[in-house]
């Protein structure tokens, strides 16, 4: 139960942060993404100061057993750099800079009673669901 | 290339941007996960029951976040300029793409970044720089809504 509770307010510190920067903001979004227009370069300030700290607790927990609850340090081993990961990034960047959401701020925006945040979600949510349909195809 | 200065706002953004920092080390040393939205939300589906509940808490925790602000008066501006039809395709790309990039602008662009992790990085630069290709495109051609 402690451990729901923790995440639960880690999600609200997140949210905080993301509508405290402007990262909820399509519009704001765009005018970081408009290098060639009128620049916002704004959110870069979110990027710097978010990678600051978070970057000494990865270096603290590296050689950690576990995590301070007691559970299992799960990061990534995946190394390698191949079409899967720049054609989704490529497909996402193109998703971002046409709507100014990435997945956390349209989340954070479902309640703010903008009904738009609802249908590009669920829109989100079956293009995540395509793609596990479409690997699990792949592999099969 | 200009600046826009009227809408230049570094400080509540670095200050965003420690808060998000916070939550994300938070996570890691409370409790040895990684940060990553679209990894977390798009985990819930196929998942097996025992790895749903960190996955649903964190998630609640965003979507009370607006509800908590209004309470303290704190309304920040959700400024949607696209079309229905356009959020949808937007959507779907975002959900396809993050899911085959195996992440998004927190797992990649912050966790993966700060890890010093080259996939994240070059995951990063490849968003940012599309992002910027999408923005420019749609302001060149006036396509902004579908």
């Amino acid at each position: 139960m402690i451990r729901r509770i923790s995440e639960f307010f880690i999600g609200l510190i997140f949210g905080f942060g993301l509508l405290v920067s402007g990262m909820t903001d399509p519009g704001k979004v765009i005018g970081f993404l408009d290098v060639a227009g009128s620049w916002d370069p704004s959110l870069a300030f979110v990027m710097g100061g978010a990678v600051l700290l978070s970057f000494f607790a990865f270096r603290i927990s590296r050689n950690w057993a576990a995590s301070l609850m007691g559970r299992v340090i799960m990061l990534s081993d995946l190394k390698m750099i191949d079409l899967k990961l720049i054609l989704g990034s490529a497909l996402f960047g193109i998703g971002w800079g046409f709507s100014g959401f990435c997945p956390g701020p349209a989340i954070v925006s479902l309640a703010t009673g903008e009904i738009k945040t609802f249908i590009f979600v669920i829109a989100m949510i079956a293009g995540m669901g395509l793609e596990k349909t479409y690997q699990r195809f792949h592999q099969a | 290339m200009t600046i826009n200065w009227a809408q230049f706002s570094p400080l509540p953004a670095f200050y965003g941007g420690l808060l998000i920092g916070l939550a994300a080390a938070a996570f890691i040393l409370l409790h040895g996960r990684i940060m990553g939205v679209s990894s977390i939300l798009g985990g819930l589906i196929g998942s097996a029951k025992g790895d749903r509940g960190w996955r649903l808490s964190f998630l609640a925790g965003l979507i009370a976040t607006p509800l908590l602000a209004k309470l303290i008066g704190f309304l920040p501006s959700v400024r949607i300029e696209q079309s229905t039809l356009g959020l949808v395709f937007a959507g779907l790309l975002v959900g396809f793409g993050t899911s085959l990039g195996n992440g998004c602008t927190s797992g990649h662009g912050v966790c993966g970044i700060a890890r010093l992790s080259p996939r994240s990085i070059i995951a990063t630069l490849t968003f940012i720089s599309f992002g910027m290709l999408t923005v420019w495109l749609m302001q060149r051609f006036q396509a902004g809504a579908l």
